[in-house]
């Protein structure tokens, strides 16, 4: 893809990540919308530009010439998912169950 | 090699062989690959700074948090600093593609005074954080956010060493083949650093203000 039309390749990335970061800055400048929700919003519109910014910027994809490095960064991904959700699940049980002042440290908790 | 040298053929045939093998693949694919296993092993690096912070993120200790902080339109003109950078550096890869030396050095300055320009404004950011009491040393959340967003601020400063190195080779060198894998190599560090900066705005800034 991107080795037909560099130029195209790059000002559709560019223009795409734009849009995706004016979103994620606009959601929470504007206010009003629930943490909750505003929270899960940029998390899937950060995600959707590191996918863009991957395919249009580093050239990631299927292709014979780029496998090596898209299989490479799988795996990475994978060990980045681990480390990341492990650690915070892992802490966030610690605070839980061993903080004396958390209400929900009762027995049988 | 040591093959060659086991079943005893003349040391000048041997030196030649290997010799010619090597020019055969010397390409520089393996280089770049090589320098991608680097960037993944520095993704790991940030990956661990990002869940420190995922873990100290709320322990403000009674300090400053997130919410009195962070200026969010500040972060977005940062953010819109290194986008345009990245992009700029793709017309430098453009060019480069085409053999326009001339073209590859005003992109990579252009990119150079982009990248300047973001870490003129990050440096300002955190001389007033710690001029207003909210330096690393106030709180958990001051220290894990100071050593996230400064190691990729000091990877920035030194993409900015290397572009500075790459426009001088340039105009030495040419495009031959050694700037030109250097280049390539250039092109993915900085890319790469876009790329985390996506992660410290969502979840550093943008997640700090909504929590």
């Amino acid at each position: 893809m991107s080795a037909h039309n560099p130029l195209r390749s790059y000002v559709g990335g560019f223009l795409l990540s734009l849009a995706l970061t004016a979103l994620s800055f606009g959601t929470v400048m504007a206010g009003g919308v629930r943490p909750d929700l505003a929270l899960s919003a940029i998390s899937v519109l950060a995600v959707a530009q590191l996918v863009v910014q991957l395919v249009f910027f580093l050239h990631l994809g299927t292709a014979p010439e780029q496998r090596h490095n898209t299989v490479i960064f799988i795996l990475t991904a994978l060990l980045i998912t681990t480390v990341v959700t492990g650690s915070l699940w892992v802490m966030h049980n610690a605070n839980v169950n061993m903080m004396p002042m958390s209400p929900r440290t009762s027995v049988g908790d | 090699m040591t093959v060659n040298y086991q079943t005893h053929m003349p040391a000048a045939a041997a030196h030649s062989a290997s010799h010619g093998h090597d020019h055969a693949h010397d390409d520089g694919s393996k280089t770049v690959l090589g320098f991608w296993i680097y960037l993944m092993s520095d993704c790991l690096i940030f990956a661990s700074l990002f869940a420190t912070f995922g873990v100290l993120g709320t322990s403000a200790a009674g300090g400053p948090g997130a919410r009195d902080l962070f200026d969010l339109p500040y972060v977005a003109a940062e953010t819109a600093l290194l986008l345009i950078s990245s992009f700029t550096f793709g017309l430098a890869s453009i060019a480069l593609q085409a053999g326009k030396r001339d073209a590859v050095a005003t992109w990579l300055m252009v990119t150079f005074a982009l990248g300047l320009g973001f870490i003129a404004m990050e440096v300002h950011e955190f001389t007033h954080l710690v001029e207003i009491g909210a330096g690393p040393d106030r709180s958990a959340f001051l220290s894990a956010y100071f050593t996230l967003v400064g190691t990729h601020g000091l990877h920035v400063t030194a993409g900015l060493v290397w572009l500075a190195i790459m426009i001088h080779q340039l105009f030495v060198f040419g495009l031959d083949g050694l700037t030109r894998r250097r280049l390539a190599c250039l092109s993915l560090f900085w890319h790469f650093l876009d790329l985390v900066w996506i992660c410290v705005f969502t979840f550093v800034y943008l997640r700090g203000v909504i929590v």
